[in-house]
């Protein structure tokens, strides 16, 4: 009997996924959690069981964030931090995709390199940020090649280890039809190894930001980091645990970004054509 | 006859020096439908693989002629090896410049029309192999390479794969030459069948039955125990009955 209830269960749900749009749990659901939290952080605070000397409210939290935004430096370090970011996570990812490319087509390439480059990713870059601010101050420099080198090494190697997985038959296939070296790549080795590249490029954007918030609270004049260090001076513990959220959102919406770019270029892979995995 | 012939002069393959063919000679003429059976590790694919030109033979020639041009020749695998990325008219389309009207004809006569924007992933094990047939013959080439191509279907689909191509055939002749190891499937498409055991052609038979031809006709299933006794002794591990 249970097995006939689970049959036709499962043939309601396969049928809701398919005439369009998710089901209203997976769109509720997930924010149950976070509004839990933050009733019951609301709730030890205004009973006082919490200090919020030690805690700050989260009415607090928002009030600061209202108070920095008055004054415009709220987004100022927003648009800063993003921008950091996205210049150093372009280059580094960008770096990564082609000498990975690079690496994973050409046998020589790959004896001249390879090595070299694994051992440069066996240092914490971080380890760096020392070595950076002696040679380049405490400019942009420093922090856009640290994100950099944060954001090229898994890019690097997802690229690398796709296309050395790349199904030799798909390969034989495409020569005995005739494409040549250029479309060969494009058509079939690029889009073979597309799944493991998006896996390293959603890595390192979790590495970029990482990498920002050691740069920026390091040496910085602007940023969400120096909007930390800022507060720590001052004792602002709203503004501190402000400063948090705002990097929990960033990250939260750029893994979002890159699930949706995913979720379109891999449309005909079977892992992707179900619902449920944004 | 439209289609390629074919000549192989005492063609030999081995590999890391386990020989797999020695000095094989074949003639095919324009137009024919060649099958080769044999048992598994007889050389069957390599010899399809050298015709194809995706193994370089270690000794001999092989030559394919047709009217006028070089030889267009396209191979259809036992694995459909369509492009899970591509849409079945991505596929068919795969090494073209667009030419929609042709790949529409072809999807049409392949039964798979108004299903060109759909992923491989949504088709069955025949249609995907109708697309494979598809993107083979869109090319129209003079020689047509089947590797094992209906070897993982089911026994019905296969039947119905095996009546498409007798059809697209019959409406565009060309030469073919067809791996299998269903002895009754070469006895039901083929002109002429060879049986490859040893690394040689072991016996080379001319099947000139009118068609379309049927399982159940005394000649070919008279046939058809012929060449399995000749495939049960070629494998020489079938202890005698006494």
């Amino acid at each position: 009997m249970t097995i006939v209830a689970d049959v036709r269960h499962s043939a309601d749900m396969s049928a809701a996924s398919a005439s369009r749009g998710v089901p209203w749990r997976s769109l509720l659901l997930p924010w149950l959690p976070p509004l839990a939290v933050l009733a019951i952080w609301h709730a030890l605070s205004v009973s006082g069981v919490v200090s919020t000397a030690i805690v700050p409210a989260p009415a607090d939290i928002w009030n600061a964030a209202r108070q920095l935004a008055e004054r415009g430096e709220l987004q100022h370090d927003i648009l800063i931090s993003l921008r950091r970011v996205a210049i150093g996570f372009g280059i580094g990812a960008t770096a990564g995709l082609i000498v990975g490319l690079l690496v994973g087509l050409f046998v020589t390439v790959r004896d001249l390199l390879d090595r070299s480059l694994q051992m440069i990713r066996t240092i914490p870059h971080l380890a760096l940020v020392p070595l950076m601010i002696l040679w380049f101050g405490i400019g942009e420099e420093p922090r856009l090649i640290l994100v950099a080198m944060g954001s090229f090494f898994p890019v690097y190697i997802n690229t690398v280890g796709g296309i050395r997985n790349v199904d030799p038959k798909l390969v034989e296939l495409g020569r005995s039809y005739g494409l040549g070296p250029v479309e060969l790549v494009w058509s079939i080795i690029l889009p073979a190894a597309l799944q493991p590249i998006l896996v390293g490029i959603r890595y390192a954007l979790g590495v970029a930001w990482l990498t920002l918030v050691v740069g920026e609270t390091i040496a910085s004049r602007d940023g969400i980091g120096y909007l930390v260090q800022n507060a720590r001076e001052l004792l602002r513990i709203d503004i501190i645990m402000l400063a948090i959220i705002l990097y929990a959102i960033a990250g939260w919406l750029s893994d979002f970004i890159t699930r949706l770019i995913e979720r379109r270029l891999l449309r005909w892979h079977p892992n992707y054509t179900d619902r449920g995995k944004a | 006859m439209s289609g390629a012939e074919v000549s192989l002069r005492s063609v030999s393959k081995s590999f890391a020096g386990r020989s797999v063919l020695q000095k094989v000679d074949l003639d095919i003429a324009a137009g024919q439908f060649v099958s080769i059976i044999g048992p598994s590790g007889a050389g069957k694919s390599t010899l399809l693989r050298l015709v194809a030109g995706l193994e370089t033979p270690s000794g001999g020639r092989i030559e394919l002629r047709a009217t006028g041009r070089t030889a267009d020749v396209r191979l259809m695998f036992q694995e459909d090896r369509l492009l899970p990325w591509r849409t079945v008219l991505g596929n068919v389309q795969l090494g073209l410049n667009g030419r929609d009207r042709e790949a529409f004809d072809i999807l049409r006569a392949v039964g798979l029309r108004g299903r060109e924007n759909e992923f491989p992933i949504g088709l069955s094990g025949g249609q995907r192999q109708r697309v494979a047939l598809a993107r083979a013959l869109i090319h129209e080439p003079d020689l047509l390479l089947l590797d094992e191509p209906f070897g993982a279907l089911d026994a019905i689909t296969r039947a119905a794969m095996q009546l498409l191509l007798e059809q697209l055939l019959a409406a565009r002749p060309r030469t073919v030459v067809l791996v299998t190891h269903d002895v009754e499937e070469a006895l039901l498409l083929s002109d002429r069948v060879l049986l490859v055991k040893d690394g040689g052609i072991a016996r080379d038979l001319v099947f000139d039955r009118p068609r379309p031809r049927h399982r159940g006709e005394p000649a070919l299933a008279a046939l058809k125990e012929e060449l399995l006794d000749g495939l049960l002794t070629a494998e020489g591990n079938i202890p005698a009955v006494a």
